[in-house]
């Protein structure tokens, strides 16, 4: 089955070129073109359940451009790659799974869209609000003080893969500092006063 | 918040009233520099002369506060009065210790009162490091910082200290605030009250955004005003 890509972009030119070099290659297939985020157009990012969304970063106001990417996941768990024809802010692309330009041949953007899914499938996914089991765990590590090493050692993770989840719970909570993801952990009885003591 | 027009009117000649209209956060400014109310219709110049308040200072740190993202120009900052940023700045460390801390204690223990003993314990101990952490925060700025800044001003600065050193480690003092704001809102067992709730909340919030605007005016005009005389010396 072929992989589901989303465009937003709004360019009709650009996102029909876009569309056309998928198509004519099979593996992947556009399942729809937005021109904008709009709290609608949200709504229908979130029901097309795309695998790939390709975005022109240009869509977001200055001021909520560093946020982009965070912005989409909360509506969608895609790999999401921006696609950019000009000189662009090279911090502020560093937050997508990876970039396109307006030049690349058919055969590199493949080639980009592909490595871009292969880096997210072995992120961790983190869906929905409440923290997950293996969310928890690492919660109750960094509660009791342990160092990303060596929680990642405990459960045979890479540091990377603990950051992300450290990221994840940090979003979730809303909780930044090791003393109030601890304070978090004992309000919901993940781990006992007296083992912190 | 300031629009663009009153942004153009905070000057000398305006009025001390009409400058207090713009924000309540102002207040703060004005009770801590220690001017009194009952300033009728005198203009903020006035008013800081029979302080004996740099009037430039006095605007400069209130625009600060009134305007969300406001920057100083070069002119503004080398009209101020460094003597009178210090002061501001001591006089808030005090007020956030003795008063804004307080209040925020007062409003935490009768919000977690209902609660159990470890449920108390918690939310007391993670209280308590902040604290610690604030007040260790401002006792390195008072014993290192502000002296240095008297000391270029006096020309007798000691090489060994520049004032781009405490801006590199300008620690950031709101993150555990942030955190406790979250565990209060979020997570307090349903024991704890309403009314209570939303005390707690309001001090936090309120410190919150105070220690964000401080932190301005210690980057963007304690900063620049010591960099340059630096500089000069």
């Amino acid at each position: 089955m072929s992989k589901r890509v989303l465009l937003i972009i709004p360019s009709a030119i650009v996102a029909r070129g876009v569309e056309h070099i998928f198509n004519d290659l099979g593996e992947f297939e556009v399942c729809g073109i937005l021109t904008d985020l709009s709290s609608s157009k949200e709504a229908q990012l979130r029901n097309m359940d795309p695998d790939v969304v390709i975005v022109d970063p240009s869509i977001f106001d200055h001021a909520s451009r560093g946020n982009a990417r965070a912005a989409l996941s909360e509506h969608t768990s895609a790999a999401v790659l921006a696609i950019v024809g000009s000189l662009w802010d090279e911090e502020s692309l560093k937050q997508y799974d990876g970039v396109l330009s307006l030049y690349d041949v058919p055969t590199t953007i493949i080639r980009k869209v592909r490595a871009a899914l292969e880096d997210r499938s072995e992120t961790p996914r983190s869906e929905g609000e409440e923290l997950s089991a293996r969310e928890k765990e690492i919660l109750v590590c960094v509660a009791k003080g342990m160092l990303n090493k060596e929680i990642a050692d405990l459960y045979n993770l890479s540091i990377y893969t603990v950051i992300t989840h450290r990221k994840n719970i940090t979003r979730k909570t809303g909780i930044k500092t090791v003393a109030g993801l601890t304070v978090y952990a004992l309000l919901n009885n993940l781990i006992d006063i007296n083992t912190i003591e | 918040m300031a629009t663009t027009t009153e942004r153009h009117l905070l000057s000398p000649s305006m009025k001390m009233a009409d400058l207090m209209n713009l924000r309540f956060s102002l207040l703060g400014v004005l009770t801590r520099m220690g001017i009194p109310f009952g300033f009728g219709d005198e203009t903020v110049e006035e008013v800081c002369r029979k302080q004996g308040i740099n009037p430039e200072t006095f605007l400069l740190i209130s625009a600060v506060y009134a305007i969300d993202g406001y920057l100083p120009t070069k002119e503004k900052l080398e009209k101020a009065d460094l003597r009178d940023v210090l002061k501001y700045l001591r006089l808030s460390h005090a007020y956030y210790m003795n008063v804004a801390l307080q209040e925020l204690e007062m409003a935490l223990e009768n919000l977690i009162a209902p609660c159990g003993e470890k449920h108390k314990r918690i939310i007391w101990k993670f209280f308590a490091d902040y604290k610690d952490e604030l007040s260790k925060h401002f006792e390195y700025e008072e014993k290192t910082v502000f002296p240095h800044a008297e000391a270029v001003l006096r020309q007798g600065a000691d090489r060994n200290f520049t004032i781009g050193e405490y801006e590199e480690n300008h620690s950031n003092v709101e993150e555990k605030l942030e955190d406790l704001k979250n565990l209060v809102m979020k997570y307090l067992p349903p024991v704890c009250g309403q009314q209570d709730t939303y005390k707690a909340l309001f001090y936090i919030f309120s410190l919150e955004e105070d220690l964000e605007k401080h932190t301005v005016v210690e980057d963007e005009i304690l900063v620049p005003i010591v960099n340059r005389l630096e500089n000069h010396e």
